[in-house]
């Protein structure tokens, strides 16, 4: 295994994190869209906002890891999507951008008037950028992006594999969020909530299954390379995800969350890491590999180091902040 | 000379269509976000000595503040965090051709400013969140990383920054880019001075605009401990900052004149080529090939620019026409950035000789009104000082190595994403500025929790009392 592969499959390693912290954060914006008005929807508000305040920050800083690996690991293969997924890229920013802020103004807002539209702009733009992300990585999986870039602007995202991909980027996003929240509710004593949370997040765990094995159908046509890697090594990956979103759901009927949370988490990361394994070793698929695309030896050697500083550093601290919002102590509102 | 090389190997010839909208969109939106930046930098070290005030002295007001202050950096501290995400993207949309040359050359600081960024966002959620809910102490200490990651970003962003203006740790020969070494394109020539004197601007511009606020509130009467703890402790950072800042940049300069002349010439407006001792020109433009309406100080320089008593400023006429900066752009922000820089730094000393006399300056209401106007000025200073070096480095990205119109995107739609991202940014900025602006006003109505409401108010259940008679 070469140098810019293990640095390949580190930042991978944030896709996957940033695929459930990102993710999970992303599709809580579903159920505030969701929540209608009234004093029910005022306590979900409220929850939602207690539940990831503390961590939206710190898990949208994967994505950041991403794109430094990205562009000094593998610069051309970076400027090459850039260039080709000008449009979805710029949207999914838009998103990140119009969330992030509208989440901090709303905490802070004076009147309902003021909390109302800052937080219909947060939660619009939450199913925003895990929809356009899904759409980037689609665009890859199919060999759209040309290594020499400056690929088609808009079939490189308008096309089968990125509809699914951001469709399942969403309804994976919402699913994790559902199962998270039920378990923080829960968790709270706000048994009411949680109710009304786990019949929504069995809804939505149902369309997510239906959407990541049915949208293997097209991806079969579209994306013959990714869809031959997902049939080869990919095939253990789907079973597990199968495996543990059934169990997930099966957990959440029985109103067994904690334990339904690894589950959740479990399914995801599969799904994840069967599209990174099913496009291996393609950085672009059928354009550029991993080996071909990589930067200086130098260059990766210390992007080595800086991953290790982030096992040594960051995970703990993550971890750290993680095992805090889950005490006693953080979740009473 | 390697680089002279470079300069006919990497030039396409021809301007992408994009490349004034890139410009534009990246001087907006880099503008935007350096600003919040500063919080991030600046801030949790003033939080700190102000929370540690708080526990240690058993000071209420201080620790009232320290609260305070944290609520506002989670808006602020928010929207730059979104703001840095897009400069991440933009490295990419904006500049395919710099990123693919130079992606693996410039990238490793990236890296490390990543791992200080996640360290910043991790204790930022704790301490946010961590008031009433872990003992104090520990409360206390999550600001440490925070500040010290503050520190580390800064350095290993500003070094991308200076290695465009100093390229070093990769050669070029038949037109590749080979011998790649990233430590010593981070760890270059000006890294370690351009990381001073932006760190240094940080603690200006975000100490003078804090203690502008709590200056506001005592020109308005409201003097009190609170107001006078307020202005005090960001004040202190912001004079060692702007004391200190005149001599870094100084020393900054005198490299830029080394490495950079046309840069240099264009700072000073130094047309022609004078043989020493050169003079200094304050204000003025260059129009149809002359300088006009400028003060011209003979000799000084000299002293100013080369740090020498004789030696010679060298001009634009020692430079092809192409490679000239926007000579009136750069000249006029760098003299903006060196006379506000020389105004505060300045005011603070005087504050701080009167006080020494036995006055307090905040009994003078001169003093408070230009304590208000202080904060602004310190953007326009920190704004001026980025223009200065950014539009006087053009036409290079990389100097001497790739132009910007052959780092800059071919795409045919920067014009929409520029119009895009202005439009957000004044939303964002006006939603901003709405929201701590009401903080503000509910505290100083009494109200420290500043609950949300996440749904209509709840009609009052029970009946008014009837009006008691007199």
């Amino acid at each position: 295994m070469s140098v810019a592969v293990v640095v390949a499959a580190a930042m991978f390693a944030g896709v996957i994190a940033y695929g459930l912290f990102g993710g999970a954060d992303f599709g809580s914006g579903f159920y505030d869209l969701t929540a209608g008005s009234g004093p029910r929807a005022a306590e979900l508000r409220t929850m939602v906002d207690h539940s990831i305040g503390p961590v939206w920050e710190a898990n949208h800083v994967w994505l950041i890891y991403i794109l430094v690996m990205w562009w000094t690991g593998f610069p051309t293969a970076f400027s090459a999507a850039m260039t080709t997924l000008f449009i979805p890229m710029m949207l999914a920013l838009l998103g990140i951008v119009l969330r992030g802020a509208g989440f901090a103004f709303r905490k802070y807002a004076e009147t309902y008037a003021q909390a109302r539209l800052f937080g219909a702009i947060f939660a619009g733009s939450s199913l925003i950028t895990p929809f356009f992300l899904g759409a980037v990585a689609g665009g890859i999986a199919s060999g759209r992006v040309p290594r020499g870039g400056y690929g088609d602007q808009f079939g490189s995202w308008l096309n089968p594999t990125s509809m699914v991909g951001g469709c399942l980027a969403v309804a994976t996003s919402a699913f994790l969020a559902g199962v998270f929240l039920t378990a923080d509710a829960a968790r709270g004593g706000r048994t009411d909530l949680a109710e009304r949370l786990r019949a929504r997040t069995l809804a939505v765990g149902v369309l997510a299954g239906l959407i990541v094995f049915a949208g293997l159908y097209p991806i079969v046509r579209d994306a013959p390379t990714l869809s031959h890697g997902l049939r080869d090594r990919g095939l253990p990956l789907l079973a597990m995800a199968a495996v543990a979103g059934t169990a997930t759901l099966v957990l959440i009927f029985r109103r067994r969350y904690r334990v339904a949370r690894v589950f959740a988490a479990t399914a995801v990361a599969a799904v994840v890491t069967g599209w990174g394994v099913g496009q291996y070793p393609w950085i672009l698929v059928d354009q550029q590999t991993i080996n071909e695309a990589a930067g200086a030896p130098a260059t990766m050697a210390g992007l080595l180091f800086v991953v290790a500083l982030a096992v040594v550093f960051i995970l703990p601290a993550f971890a750290y902040l993680l095992w805090l919002t889950q005490s006693e102590r953080w979740s009473e509102t | 000379m390697v680089l002279g090389e470079a300069v006919t190997v990497l030039a396409s010839g021809d301007r992408p269509p994009g490349l004034l909208p890139a410009r534009e969109q990246m001087a907006m939106s880099l503008g935007f976000h350096i600003i919040l930046s500063c919080f991030g930098v600046a801030l949790p070290a003033m939080i700190l000595v102000m929370h540690r005030r708080g526990i240690v002295a058993n000071d209420p007001t201080a620790l009232r503040l320290a609260k305070r202050w944290s609520k506002a950096s989670a808006v602020l501290f928010a929207i730059g965090a979104v703001s840095g995400t897009v400069l991440s993207f933009e490295m990419g949309l904006l500049w395919p051709g710099l990123m693919r040359r130079f992606g693996d050359v410039l990238g490793l600081p990236f890296g490390f400013e990543g791992l200080s960024f996640f360290t910043e966002a991790i204790f930022l959620g704790i301490y946010l969140y961590g008031w009433g809910r872990m003992p104090p102490r520990l409360h206390l200490a999550m600001l440490v990383p925070m500040a010290v990651s503050g520190v580390v970003g800064t350095f290993c962003v500003v070094a991308v920054n200076s290695w465009m203006n100093a390229p070093t740790g990769f050669q070029i020969r038949d037109g590749e880019v080979t011998d790649i070494d990233p430590w010593a394109a981070m760890f270059n020539p000006l890294a370690w001075l351009q990381f001073l004197h932006m760190w240094l601007g940080a603690f200006m511009l975000v100490g003078l605009v804090v203690s502008g606020v709590y200056a506001a509130g005592l020109l308005r009467g409201r003097d009190d401990a609170h107001h006078r703890l307020g202005f005090m402790v960001p004040f202190v950072f912001a004079s060692i900052a702007s004391v200190v800042q005149p001599v870094v940049g100084h020393v900054l300069g005198l490299q830029v004149g080394d490495r950079q002349p046309a840069k240099l010439a264009a700072f000073e407006l130094a047309l022609h080529s004078e043989p020493g001792p050169a003079p200094l020109r304050l204000g003025g433009f260059l129009t149809d090939g002359a300088v006009r309406w400028a003060l011209t100080i003979p000799r000084i320089g000299s002293i100013i620019a080369r740090g020498s008593f004789d030696a010679p400023v060298p001009g634009l006429d020692t430079i092809a026409r192409s490679d000239w900066p926007p000579v009136n752009i750069t000249h006029c922000s760098f003299q903006v950035m060196v006379g506000i820089g020389t105004l505060l730094a300045a005011a603070a000393a005087l504050f701080w000789i009167a006080r020494r006399l036995g006055g307090d300056p905040l009994n003078n209401r001169w003093y408070l009104r230009f304590a208000v106007i202080a904060g602004p000025l310190a953007v326009i200073c920190l704004e001026a000082g980025w223009v200065a070096t950014e539009v006087g480095r053009q036409p290079w990205a990389v100097w001497q190595v790739l132009r910007t119109a052959d780092a800059a995107s071919w795409s045919s739609a920067i014009w929409w994403s520029y119009i895009g991202v202005l439009v957000v940014y004044v939303g964002m900025a006006v939603g901003g500025f709405v929201v701590l602006r009401s903080m503000a006003r509910r505290w100083r109505a009494g109200d420290e929790d500043l609950p949300s409401p996440y749904g209509p108010a709840v009609a009052d259940p029970t009946p008014a009392e009837p009006e008691p008679v007199r």
